[in-house]
C-alpha cells in the first residue's frame, strides 16, 4: 500500500501545522490547507486537519453506520490507512441512543476509533425510510421499524445526538428529497433546508470542537440550487456538502450540478459530496472540484462477493472464478490479495462469512489507494494524465467510456482520445 | 509409516489423572510441536470462523495443529485436484500441522445415509457420498498432515441396536483396513499419519473390541468417536474412555505416537473430565459455538497460589448465566443451549456495561472494547460481534487448556476442578 503510506507522510506534515496550531490556541476544529491545484481541472489536494488527526483529501470515507465498519476491526480499518469514517445519526440515536453513547466517551470511546468520525444527520433517511417518515417544518417524524415508537427528529434533536456522540464533523439536518421528484416539493425543501440550517448552527454546542457543515439541496434545478448556494454560502460553516444528488437521477444532470456548486462555492472551505463511491464518479468528481465523499457501495458489494478493481469488479461467487488461483489484483498490496487467491475465496464463501470480510478489506484498500492515487497526482501537477489512464483501464474501449463522465471531464478541459 | 518423526514425549502419568506431554517433531520441518492435553484449531476450510489473519494474529498462542473436515472440503475436489498443490498452499495457511476430520463437530449431520461401503458429508450444495475410494482420493488432493480414517460413527443417537453398534465397529475396522491399503501404496501420502477410529457407542464391550482391533493397526493416533456432547451423560463417557485407554498401546516402540482425540466434545467440565480418564486432545470447536449464540466464555480457571483463597466463594468478577443452569440439566439433544460457562452478551443487563468481557484477559476484544459495545452489536446484527466474540472465546478457551495443563504438571487438578466446575452448582 505504498500510495496509501505516500499519504500518511503528508499527514505527518500537517501534524507539525496541528501542533503548531495548539501552540497558537486556534479555537477552530477545522483547518483546510490547500496543498495543490490542478491547473487543468477543478481539482485541488488538501490537507484537511480535524480534531482526531488529519485527513488528506480527496477522501473516500468508508461508512459504519451503526458505529462498525461491517466485520472490520477498528485496528485493520487504522491499518488500511483510513482517516476518517461515517457514523449515522438516525441509527445509533435509536440504538443504543445517545446518553448511553455520551457515556461511552461519545462514539469515538464507544467503538474505540481514535481518528476522525463524520456523522450523517438523519437527513438521508427521510428517503429511504419514506415510508415511515413525516415531514413537517418542525421536523422529521419517523416510525421506528423496531419497535413502532414514533420519534420526531427535529434539527435541535438532530444537532444534540450528534453533540452526544462527538463527531468531529455533523451534517446539518436537511429537508432531503429524493433527485427523481420535481415540482413545488423541492423548492419547499430547499428552503426549509436553510431554515434548519439556521436552527442546527444555534443548536450546536460544542462548535470549538465539532464542526458543522451545511448541505446545498435544489434537486436538480439550476435555480434553486443556485439560490440554496447563494444563502448557504452566507453562513459561517466550516465546510458544505452537496446533497440530494446521487438517488437514480440522470448522470447528465448530475454531474451538471455537482460543477454548480463548486463553481459557486469558497475555495478555502472542503467540499464534500454525499453518496459518492463508483470510481468512475470519484475520479471525475474531484476534477470538477470535489474533496470528500463517502458511499455504502464498496463495503455493501463486498459482502456479496464484489470485489472492485482498476477494471470493474469480479463476482467472487460467480462459478468461473473456481479454479482461478490468482488473487483478486496482483497488484494489490491489501491483506486479502497478499495471502489469498480467487478460487480460495470463492470456496470460503460457501463456508464461512470471514469470506466477506477478506474482500471488504480488500474494497476499502481499492478505494482509498484509488484517492490516494488522485491525490498525488494532483500534488505531482498529472491529475489530467492520471485520468486518462483510469479510464483507459477502466473501460474496454473508448465507446465505452459514459458519455456523461466524458462530457463532464471536458467541461473541465480534459478531452480523452 | 514411512519417516514418522513424531512422539509423543509424555512427562506425567497417573491412571484416574491424565497425561501430560508434548506431541514433538510436527510439521513440515518438524519444529513444530503440541502440548497435551491440548485442543486443535477448529476451522471452517482452513479459515478459523470469522476471521482473516490479522484477526487471528491478535491471539497470541495458538495451536500449532489446525483442524479442517471433509464436509467443508468434499465438494472442493475437483478444485483441490487441479491446484494439485495441497489444502494448506490453497487456503494460504504457513506453518501449520493440518488434520483432516470426516465431520464437522459443530455441525450435526442427518443420520440414516451410512451404508456398508460409504458415508456421508454434507456440503454447501447438499450430500456428498464417500467411498474409501473417494475419501483417499480427497486425502491425495488435501494432503493433509494426519487425517483420521473413515468411519461409521452414527451409534449415539437415542435407541440405536446392539446389532446396530456392533455394525459401526465393523464396518470402521474394514474402512480402517481399505484406507490404510490405498495409503501404504500412495506416494502422495508418504510421511502423513493415520488416526484410527474407535467406535462402539454405548455399548462397553463393542467399546473395548473396537479399541483391542484398531490398536492392532500401523495408526500414529486414536480418535474416540460417538461419545461427543449431548449422545450420554458424563459418567457413562467417562468409564468407556477409561476402559477404551486401557486397551491402547502406552509406550510401545512401535507405537511411538498413540495420542488419543476426543471427537465432539469441548464444554471445560467435559474436557476435564475426559482428560482424567485419559484423553489427550480436544477438537477446538466449543468456542465457535458460544460465540454463534452470541456469548461470551467467562468462567474462571485461576488457581490462586493460596489454596484457601480458591475455595472461597467466588467474588464479584464471577458471573452466573442470564439463565440459572446446572450442569446436566440441559437438553441433551441441544448442543446450541447456552451453558454455565458463558454470558449472554445480548441480556439488556449489558447494556450499560462498560467492564471488558473478562477483567484482565489480554485478547484483542478486551483491550479494546467493552460488554456495552458487543451488546450493541449483537442487538443491532452487526457482522463485527462475531468477530470480536470469536477473538476473546478462542483466546479465554486456549488459556483453559494452558491452565489444565499447569494443573497437571503442579498436581492441583482437584483445585482446578472446583475452580471451574464450582461455577456450575451456584444457583441465582
Amino acid at each position: 500500500m505504498a500510495a496509501t503510506r505516500a499519504c500518511g507522510a503528508a499527514a505527518n506534515t500537517s501534524e507539525n501545522i496541528m501542533s503548531l496550531k495548539k501552540a497558537l490556541s486556534v479555537a477552530s476544529p477545522l483547518t483546510l490547507r490547500i496543498v495543490a491545484e490542478c491547473p487543468v481541472t477543478k481539482a485541488r489536494a488538501c490537507d484537511l486537519i480535524l480534531p482526531h488527526s488529519a485527513v488528506s483529501t480527496p477522501v473516500f470515507m468508508p461508512v459504519g453506520t451503526q458505529g462498525t465498519l461491517k466485520g472490520i476491526t477498528v485496528d485493520q480499518l487504522d491499518a488500511l490507512g483510513c482517516q476518517i469514517c461515517l457514523g449515522n445519526t438516525y441509527h445509533l440515536g435509536m440504538r443504543p441512543g445517545p446518553d448511553l453513547i455520551e457515556k461511552a466517551n461519545g462514539l469515538h470511546g464507544f467503538m474505540n476509533w481514535k481518528r476522525n468520525l463524520l456523522t450523517d444527520s438523519g437527513g438521508f433517511q427521510m428517503v429511504s425510510l419514506v415510508e415511515l417518515s413525516e415531514i413537517t417544518e418542525e421536523g422529521v417524524k419517523f416510525k421506528s421499524p423496531y419497535d413502532g415508537k414514533e420519534i420526531l427528529l427535529t434539527p435541535e434533536k438532530s444537532i444534540s445526538i450528534q453533540n452526544s456522540l462527538g463527531s468531529d464533523i455533523m451534517m446539518q439536518l436537511d429537508d432531503v428529497v429524493s433527485s427523481t421528484v420535481t415540482g413545488p416539493r423541492v423548492e419547499e425543501a430547499m428552503h426549509r433546508s436553510i431554515r434548519w440550517l439556521d436552527r442546527c448552527i444555534s443548536a450546536n454546542k460544542n462548535p470549538e470542537k465539532q464542526n458543522l457543515f451545511a448541505i446545498i439541496q435544489g434537486g436538480l434545478n439550476t435555480e434553486l440550487r443556485k439560490a440554496c448556494l447563494d444563502e448557504m454560502t452566507q453562513r459561517d460553516v466550516p465546510g458544505f456538502a452537496i446533497g440530494g444528488l446521487s438517488g437514480g437521477e440522470e448522470k447528465d444532470d448530475f454531474w451538471r450540478m455537482v460543477t454548480l456548486s463548486t463553481d459557486h462555492l469558497p475555495r478555502e472551505k472542503p467540499r464534500y459530496l454525499m453518496g459518492v463511491g463508483y470510481a468512475v464518479d470519484l475520479v471525475v468528481c474531484v476534477a470538477l472540484g470535489c474533496d470528500m465523499f463517502d458511499c455504502v457501495f464498496p463495503t455493501r458489494t463486498a459482502r456479496f462477493g464484489s470485489a472492485l478493481v482498476p477494471w470493474g469488479s469480479l463476482q467472487i461467487k460467480n462459478k468461473q472464478y473456481a479454479k482461478d488461483f490468482e488473487p483478486i489484483d496482483s497488484d494489490c498490496q491489501c491483506p486479502t490479495c497478499k495471502r489469498h487467491s480467487r478460487a480460495y475465496l470463492h470456496a470460503l464463501f460457501k463456508s464461512d462469512s470471514a469470506a466477506m470480510h477478506h474482500v471488504t478489506i480488500h474494497n476499502i484498500a481499492y478505494q482509498l489507494n484509488l484517492m490516494c492515487s488522485v491525490r498525488q497526482s494532483i500534488v505531482e501537477g498529472c491529475f489530467p494524465e492520471f485520468i486518462r489512464t483510469f479510464m483507459k483501464r477502466m473501460f474496454p474501449s473508448r465507446d465505452q467510456y459514459p458519455g456523461w463522465a466524458v462530457d463532464a471531464l471536458a467541461s473541465v478541459n480534459i478531452t480523452l482520445e | 509409516m514411512a519417516g514418522c518423526r513424531m512422539k509423543l514425549e509424555l512427562s506425567r502419568v497417573a491412571l484416574g489423572k491424565g497425561r501430560l506431554g508434548v506431541l514433538k517433531g510436527l510439521g513440515k520441518t518438524g519444529q513444530l510441536s503440541l502440548e497435551v492435553p491440548g485442543c486443535l484449531l477448529h476451522t471452517h476450510l482452513g479459515t478459523v470462523p470469522h476471521l482473516t489473519q490479522d484477526t487471528l494474529s491478535t491471539l497470541s498462542t495458538l495451536p500449532s495443529v489446525t483442524q479442517i473436515t471433509l464436509s467443508n472440503i468434499a465438494e472442493h475436489q475437483e478444485v483441490l485436484e487441479e491446484f494439485k498443490d495441497g489444502f494448506r498452499k490453497f487456503a494460504g495457511l504457513h506453518d501449520t500441522v493440518l488434520y483432516c476430520a470426516l465431520h464437522d463437530p459443530a455441525t450435526p449431520c442427518p443420520t440414516g445415509h451410512t451404508t456398508n461401503k460409504t458415508v456421508s458429508v454434507w456440503g454447501s450444495g447438499g450430500r456428498i457420498e464417500l467411498t474409501v475410494a473417494k475419501f483417499m482420493a480427497l486425502q491425495k488432493a488435501v494432503k493433509p498432515d494426519w487425517y483420521q480414517s473413515m468411519a461409521d460413527g452414527e451409534t449415539w443417537q437415542i435407541n440405536t441396536s446392539h446389532k446396530r453398534v456392533r455394525k459401526s465397529v465393523d464396518r470402521s475396522l474394514a474402512h480402517l483396513d481399505e484406507c490404510l491399503l490405498v495409503h501404504q501404496k500412495s506416494q502422495e501420502l508418504e510421511g502423513v499419519e493415520v488416526f484410527g477410529v474407535v467406535e462402539g457407542g454405548d455399548i462397553l464391550e463393542e467399546r473395548v473390541r473396537s479399541a483391542k482391533e484398531t490398536a492392532k493397526r500401523p495408526v500414529s493416533g486414536f480418535c474416540l468417536d460417538g461419545l461427543q456432547t449431548g449422545s450420554m451423560d458424563q459418567a457413562l463417557r467417562t468409564q468407556l474412555i477409561s476402559a477404551v485407554t486401557k486397551e491402547l498401546p502406552e509406550d510401545k516402540p512401535s507405537f511411538p505416537l498413540s495420542v488419543r482425540l476426543l471427537q465432539g466434545v469441548g464444554r471445560p467440565d467435559e474436557v476435564l473430565a475426559s482428560v482424567e480418564a485419559g484423553v489427550d486432545l480436544f477438537e477446538g470447536f466449543f468456542p465457535f459455538q458460544v460465540t454463534e449464540r452470541g456469548c461470551a466464555l467467562i468462567f474462571n480457571f485461576n488457581i490462586s497460589s493460596n489454596p484457601e483463597l480458591a475455595v472461597l466463594e467466588p467474588g464479584e468478577d464471577q458471573e452466573t448465566a442470564g439463565d440459572s443452569q446446572h450442569n446436566g440439566d440441559l437438553n441433551p439433544d441441544d448442543q446450541t443451549q447456552m451453558t454455565s460457562f458463558e454470558i449472554n452478551l445480548k441480556d439488556k443487563r449489558y447494556q450499560g456495561d462498560f467492564r471488558p468481557l473478562v477483567e484482565g484477559c489480554g485478547c484483542y476484544c478486551c483491550r479494546n472494547h467493552q460488554r456495552a459495545y458487543l451488546h450493541h452489536l449483537l442487538v443491532t446484527n452487526e457482522l463485527l460481534a462475531g468477530v470480536l466474540l470469536m477473538i476473546h472465546n478462542t483466546a479465554h478457551y486456549h488459556a483453559f487448556f494452558s491452565a489444565l495443563r499447569d494443573a497437571l504438571a503442579e498436581d492441583t487438578l482437584d483445585l482446578l476442578k472446583r475452580r471451574v466446575l464450582g461455577q456450575t452448582e451456584r444457583k441465582d
